[in-house]
């Protein structure tokens, strides 16, 4: 994106400061005047939602620090010291915990709208990419804070994940058991295991961070994109990133706080299990290890493969294929909304994505199994099937001529009608 | 306007389908509970009518200290109640008895103390500040006591256990004799609620076995109820806090809302008389 | 790509049509947000303060039944040594012949009296009770822990307490006499409960 900063200092502060650190120029030209598509609607709001729950799981997180002990023998009971004792100790461990479901909700909802909306196609292939990574970062992060509890769940999903890496054994005689001993510390998921968990839930988030703003840095480039899917092509199809989006982000957010804040002032314990309540007892599994919500669908996918080494590679497979969809999907224009045979195959994505979360909840067996594979297969056959042959064989419908009208449509926009003539004629993609 | 609204509407209630479907008997469910006992084919647990329930939920103060006392004549014998301290029995939202009152319930007990200036350790009557006394010593000792068996700690209880305070109160008057052909190991007691049916506690209520001074009958029921009360509070003892501070952030929330729809309806009104505009 | 520089938020935020309504929106607006900010902040902060553990700590009863005449006794309040020292008479004598002016540190540090109260023994000892002294047993001058709680501890010449770090002697009415200790041991919030329990804090 290349355009001349129309910034112009208003306080002496903002030039001394620009003059030596353009700080004040960026965040005018990225934040403030940064131009976006005037037809954004209420699923690319969810970016800004996201930043929001970044800020509020590592504030909360760094001051829940300042009280947790990092030990098998302490953890549990630092937990209920910060819930009972310490000032406002319940509402900042609730706001943490519940904080965590609601960032991948809106995580997986800002990842359903780049799929729809084809956000992933050229030229923001690398915007995609390390927005699946920082997918990945979170699901590492959520998986070690919620080990720090060290209640029975807390224990138990370390101890079975952590042996995920012993199939490896399959593989090289003796390397899955060495590998799993060195993520342990020891024999066994212990106190060394906490320990370094704790380390590294502290440092992740920073490192999401990081990858954020190269995530917004690579976002700014060609700018966003829009329903429509075509580029912008004039200064009337886009308007200021403030006022506009920055009060309909804000307006978002606060909706989106409020289904957050009836769950921590109302239900905090509705996503959790009960069985974290009990503390860790290495002697003692529980009846049914089952995780966060968040990771069922991947739960119900490893368990659907009857091999335990497919099974992880089916596991870690289904968020890998993630990376590779911009090269996997072949269809000539962007957005889903003028696909319409690949529309109903991208709505049974998100009915097997649900299903298979609700089937990770269960036990594999009988009719549930059953669902399990056919939804699993489903999974992969959408990525590795679905996208390259539907993009390839559909014929699309007509796109508009420019976003200005898509909004005003075509009456409205004189200037663009007859060049939106032209192009329904000749099926010429907006790429 | 309407388009737009439609749209909003169907993608809202597709959202809370979507979203409602694994969860929904855990919807169904109160605070405490979750929807595990459904899917795990534990035995399906009563909801019961509690002061606590619901947004507005509070807890009853007299209920709460029948409960502590129930808990101390009976529970108390061998079950731990380790992350409570004495003084939490005097502080809001909780039973609320008087600071002389818990000064008294805590010197009722001998704690362990020291080393002193000898190098020992003494005993010495509780002080408020002291967690609640332990029947036993360490786990092997609850453990030789107890056939083998180890009462779990009820600090948190409540929240441990699918189903809650509804959960603790179907345990505590699910005792019942063994139906015909039911196998019951040595030692273990039927029980309607407990998963499995076979609990080693044997049946800790009988009427008459607290007495109660507010005129509350004595009966296994309400010592039931009150205990169970009481070990939620022991285990959510911020809820009443909780409830308010929820309700003046809700309304604050709304408020904010509503502000902000208005703030972006009207500044993206401006768009309407402009179709170009300066660049 | 073509030019897509679009009007400046300025040009967006000035209002035509009706700016009085528009500003007291987003006014409104505005407000809300910092007040969430505050109010979001506020537990942030406040949960470092002590908390409901660290200040049931804040008061402690002693039982003094047991500390015959010659003995002292060493308990903890808030974190700090609190030596508890039952005088007996010749310690009292010692202590109240001593001319304040003759002091280092010439001030009571007495938290149950006023800043400027002198360095009598009256003002030291317990209030009615001057076989009874109660101070933090914290040395003024770095912090350690004197010396003179035990029977065989030095006592310095004094015959009070002996810091081993650096030197400095208090008296028996644990007032600084000799050494670079600046103040008298200070006197913490206290109060008998009754003749043989003190409430301290």
């Amino acid at each position: 994106m290349t355009h001349t900063s129309s910034y112009e200092p208003s306080t002496g502060i903002e030039k001394w400061i620009d003059q030596r650190l353009p700080v004040p120029r960026l965040i005018y030209d990225q934040f403030l005047a940064f131009p976006t598509p005037r037809n954004l609607n209420y699923w690319w709001t969810f970016g800004g939602i996201l930043t929001f729950m970044l800020v509020s799981q590592i504030a909360t997180g760094v001051v829940l620090a300042m009280h947790y002990v990092p030990t098998a023998e302490g953890a549990f009971d630092s937990v209920e010291h910060i819930m009972r004792d310490v000032n406002w100790g319940w509402l900042l461990r609730y706001t943490h915990e519940v904080g965590a479901s609601m960032f991948f909700l809106a995580a997986y909802i800002h990842t359903f709208r780049g799929l729809y909306y084809g956000s992933y196609k050229a030229p923001r292939e690398v915007l995609w990419i390390l927005g699946v990574l920082i997918l990945l970062l979170m699901i590492a992060t959520a998986f070690m804070g919620y080990s720090l509890v060290w209640g029975q769940m807390s224990f138990w999903a370390v101890t079975v994940i952590t042996n995920i890496f012993s199939s490896l054994d399959a593989v090289i005689p003796g390397l899955g058991t060495r590998l799993v001993q060195w993520i342990w510390g020891g024999f066994a998921v212990g106190s060394p295991t906490l320990t370094r968990l704790y380390s590294l839930h502290y440092l992740f988030p920073f490192v999401i961070a990081g990858v954020v703003v190269l995530h917004i840095w690579a976002l700014h480039i060609p700018g966003n994109n829009n329903p429509t899917g075509i580029d912008v092509k004039s200064t009337r199809d886009t308007v200021p990133f403030h006022p506009y989006y920055t009060i309909k982000d804000g307006f978002a957010l606060v909706l989106f706080a409020t289904l957050f804040a009836g769950l921590v002032f109302y239900a905090p314990n509705l996503l959790g299990h009960p069985d974290n309540y009990i503390p860790a007892n290495p002697l003692q599994t529980p009846q049914h290890i089952v995780p966060e919500w968040y990771f069922l669908p991947f739960y119900a996918i490893l368990r659907a493969i009857p091999s335990k080494l497919f099974g992880v590679v089916a596991l870690i497979g289904a968020i890998v294929v993630l990376f590779f969809v911009p090269w996997l999907d072949t269809s000539r224009v962007r957005s889903t909304s003028y696909r319409p045979i690949y529309k109903w195959f991208f709505w049974a994505f998100v009915v097997t994505c649900v299903v298979l979360g609700y089937l990770g909840s269960q036990l594999p067996e009988g009719v549930y199994l059953v669902l399990g594979r056919v939804f699993t297969a489903y999974y992969f056959l959408f990525f590795l099937l679905v996208m390259p042959l539907v993009g390839w064989i559909e014929k699309p419908e007509a796109l508009p001529g420019s976003i200005i009208e898509s909004v005003l449509g075509p009456e409205e926009a004189p200037q663009a009608t007859k060049r939106s003539a032209l192009r329904r004629r000749a099926q010429e993609p907006a790429l | 306007m309407t388009k737009p609204l439609l749209h909003g509407l169907a993608y809202a209630a597709g959202l809370a389908v979507a979203l409602a479907l694994p969860f929904g008997p855990a919807l169904a469910a109160d605070d405490a509970a979750s929807a595990t006992a459904a899917v795990n084919h534990e035995p399906s647990i009563e909801s019961q009518s509690w002061s606590f329930n619901g947004p507005f939920g509070v807890y009853d103060n007299a209920q709460l200290q029948r409960g502590f006392l129930v808990y101390k004549t009976i529970c108390a014998n061998c079950h731990s109640m380790r992350l409570l301290s004495y003084r939490n029995l005097s502080e809001s939202g909780g039973p609320e008895f008087s600071p002389d009152e818990v000064k008294d319930i805590a010197a009722q007990v001998q704690v362990t103390d020291g080393p002193n200036d000898k190098g020992e350790m003494f005993q010495r009557p509780g002080r408020p500040s002291d967690r609640f006394h332990s029947p036993f010593a360490n786990e092997a000792a609850a453990r030789v006591a107890n056939s083998g068996a180890l009462p779990p700690d009820l600090s948190v209880m409540a929240k441990a256990r699918p189903g809650g305070p509804d959960y603790i109160y179907a345990l505590l008057t699910g005792y019942r004799p063994a139906s015909a052909g039911f196998q019951l190991a040595p030692g273990m007691q039927y029980n309607l609620a407990f998963p499995g049916h076979q609990v080693a506690m044997p049946p800790p209520l009988f009427d008459g076995a607290v007495k109660y001074t507010d005129g509350t009958k004595p009966t296994i029921d309400n010592y039931a109820r009150d205990v169970a009360a009481y070990l939620m509070w022991a285990a959510e003892p911020k809820l009443e806090e909780r409830h308010k501070f929820g309700a003046l952030v809700m309304i604050y929330l709304i408020a904010f809302a509503v502000i902000m729809f208005l703030t972006k309806r009207s500044v993206w009104a401006r768009l309407h008389g402009k179709v170009t505009h300066a660049a | 790509m073509a030019d897509t520089t679009s009007a400046t938020p300025a040009q967006h935020l000035s209002d035509e049509d009706d700016p009085s309504r528009r500003d007291v929106i987003m006014i409104a607006a505005g407000g809300f947000a910092a007040v969430g900010l505050g109010l979001g902040l506020w537990p942030l902060l406040d949960q470092m303060n002590p908390d409901a553990s660290a200040l049931s700590q804040a008061t402690t009863e002693v039982d003094l039944s047991h500390v015959e005449a010659g003995q002292a006794i060493t308990v903890m309040w808030r974190g700090k040594p609190i030596f508890i020292r039952h005088r007996t008479d010749k310690e009292i004598e010692e202590a109240k012949a001593v001319p304040v002016d003759d002091l280092p540190d010439q001030l009571a540090r007495n938290a149950n009296l006023p800043d400027n109260a002198p360095a009598t023994d009256a003002n030291r000892a317990g209030k009615d009770r001057e076989n009874w002294l109660v101070m933090i047993g914290i040395c003024t001058h770095l912090g350690c822990i004197p010396k003179g709680q035990a029977v065989g501890d030095p006592k310095g010449d004094y015959d009070g307490w002996f810091c081993p770090c650096h030197g400095s002697q208090y008296d028996s009415a644990g007032r600084i006499r000799k050494g670079p200790a600046p103040q008298n041991l200070a006197i913490p919030p206290y109060a008998f409960a009754s003749e043989t329990k003190v409430k301290i804090g």
